[in-house]
């Protein structure tokens, strides 16, 4: 029975034993067999080739392994690619392969905890298409196009509009865990298909939804840490709900001391005092909630009632990572009609590709949806925070950069 | 000309005829808003660096730097010299100049000296070299778990976490891209 290295610890010394994996380093002092579990010095009569994939027999002396056997012997090699990285991210690459492992492992544990979290506050998990008729009219965003579809389908930029028309279903609670895809998109905090949290609440304001965002955040940093606390990167954040809510005006004005109206006309000019001034001065606040964007800049969002200017948007900002995207819903079907009409509109004119508009989804808001409010949230992002991880690249399995 | 998603780092500009060294870069899209790209960019003639955010689109001047591939010989009163193997040119880097190269640099390296104006102002080492370890803790047995690299110093002063099977006296590959280790090779 082929037994864990990591086992191998907790046996009495002169135990038969049979373990397999990769030699990582073979010398004639001994050599090194790595399997996902850990790793271990064994010592055979015969040594085998370095990279080789072997099944041994022998006995663990409470150090190593004197090896008796070769139950199998298959021969492995590393091809240099152009970037010096290995085809096998997670097996050979010694300790950089290893980390890698270990951060995979961490990461599947969190999301176990993310879908405890939303079970416990009974959200029905469920899965929408990732091939859709429309992928969204955000400005900014740029879709993936499936070539040959007919007729047309595109990959999600999220699954708004497909969690949306459940909620018309009479669904109250859903919550879905799955990839997304933005074209274009690639760098520290960013990757062209990546993995979101996103989840509705009928009957509920935007506040229950900032509730469920600090306590989701909360519970992953108790999670890895034993305490709500993120042990990032750039070091401890208190993630202890509640967050400070900072309006985009209180903000504009605090950190760049613009009005909101100043800058609202021209969005290259809002999104660079976002970028130069705004991001870097939330940093320093550990986790916070930006709210209250822009009308303009939340075509899917409802607007503050009492004040038309600003839509019902949030994000979250932790350790000066945007986290994620929330709104108390617009749920009027003629709003979002001529919303997503000027989207169009807005999208031909800066020569960007025209997706169709959603007749289903609308068709959704027709009918009727109760009050709802709703967040998409990047998990890659959590996990990043979670562990510490510098570059999204490694929390993931096999990074964009590396097909 | 570059445009903004050529940006990395080591990319060379020139902007208002002062040649610049992108140091640190980050792609942001706040907000599912606009691109930028955020950059750190050291003055390659007086080594001070300063912060530039651009917006997608931006065109970036490409630094048109002379470079010569001159072997390091030896430091000297601060100095690091290097020569031109075919005409015996020599040519002094300051350490301000040499930066992190000064740790990646050992006796007959051929590297690719930096030239504006004639003058040298940076250097380019190889994407690997390699070094013996002069220093490390052994490792090697009985943990099979937990920790899998370790602290280890090169000859240079230069410290890299290399996996635990590395011995004192074993030479490493180290990519000077990342200052991190690659593998271990064979002498």
């Amino acid at each position: 029975v082929r037994r864990n290295i990591a086992e191998l610890a907790g046996l009495p010394a002169a135990t038969r034993v049979c373990i397999a994996g990769r030699v990582l380093v073979s010398e004639p002092s001994g050599f090194m067999l790595s399997d996902q579990s850990g790793w271990v010095l064994c010592t055979a009569a015969r040594l085998p080739a370095e990279l080789s994939l072997v099944m041994v027999e022998g006995t663990w002396d409470g150090h190593d392994v004197v090896c008796e056997r070769f139950l199998h012997e298959q021969p492995g090699s590393v091809r240099p690619l152009a970037d010096a990285e290995h085809a096998s991210l997670t097996g050979k690459g010694g300790a950089r392969g290893r980390a890698r492992q270990e951060r995979l492992f961490a990461r599947a544990a969190l999301i176990a905890e993310v879908r405890r979290f939303f079970h416990e506050r009974s959200f029905l998990e469920v899965e929408t298409p990732l091939a859709v008729p429309s992928p969204g009219l955000d400005l900014h965003l740029s879709a993936l196009e499936l070539k040959t579809s007919k007729p047309a389908r595109y990959l999600i930029t999220s699954p708004e509009y497909q969690m949306k028309r459940l909620l018309a279903g009479g669904l109250e609670r859903i919550v879905q865990i799955g990839k997304c895809f933005r074209d274009d998109e690639i760098g520290e905090r960013h990757q062209p298909e990546f993995t979101m949290v996103e989840w509705y609440r009928a009957w509920a304001d935007v506040e229950a939804v900032m509730r469920d965002t600090e306590e989701l955040v909360a519970h992953v940093a108790e999670a890895r840490s034993g305490r709500r606390v993120l042990l990032t990167a750039q070091g401890e954040i208190d993630v202890t709900p509640p967050w400070p809510r900072l309006t985009v005006r209180e903000a504009f004005a605090r950190y760049a001391g613009l009005g909101l109206d100043d800058v609202v006309s021209d969005e290259t000019r809002f999104y660079r005092v976002l970028v130069e001034q705004v991001e870097p001065a939330l940093t320093e606040l550990g986790a916070v909630f930006l709210c209250e964007y822009p009308a303009s800049m939340a075509s899917l969002a409802r607007k503050k009632p009492g004040d038309p200017r600003v839509a019902e948007r949030f994000e979250a900002y932790v350790g000066g990572i945007e986290l994620c995207n929330g709104f108390g819903e617009l749920t009027d079907a003629q709003e979002q009609r001529s919303r997503l009409l000027h989207d169009q509109a807005e999208r031909a004119r800066l020569g960007l590709p025209v997706y169709p508009i959603d007749e289903r989804f609308l068709g959704a808001l027709e009918e009727g949806i109760p009050p709802s409010a709703g967040n998409a949230l990047g998990l890659d992002r959590l996990i990043m925070l979670a562990l510490g991880a510098a570059h999204i690249e490694d929390v993931l399995a096999i990074p964009a950069s590396k097909l | 000309m570059y445009e903004t998603s050529d940006i990395r780092k080591g990319l060379k500009v020139i902007m208002e005829g002062v040649p610049f060294e992108v140091t640190y870069f980050q792609f942001v899209k706040p907000g599912k808003g606009q691109a930028f790209t955020r950059t750190k960019l050291r003055n390659m003639l007086t080594g001070t660096i300063f912060e530039r955010t651009f917006k997608s689109g931006e065109k970036l001047e490409k630094a048109d730097l002379e470079e010569r591939q001159m072997q390091y010989l030896y430091p000297e009163d601060g100095f690091y010299v290097f020569m031109d193997t075919t005409t015996y040119d020599q040519l002094r880097v300051t350490e301000e100049q040499m930066g992190d190269n000064k740790y990646y640099v050992s006796d007959s390296l051929m590297c690719s000296v930096l030239l504006f104006n004639e003058k040298p102002i940076g250097i380019t080492p190889p994407n690997f070299v390699e070094f013996k370890i002069e220093s490390t803790e052994p490792g090697f047995k009985g943990d099979t778990s937990g920790n899998t690299t370790k602290p280890a110093k090169i000859i240079t002063g230069l410290e890299i976490q290399v996996p635990l099977f590395i011995n004192e006296g074993e030479w490493v590959r180290i990519d000077t891209r990342t200052g991190e280790y690659s593998e271990r090779v064979k002498k």
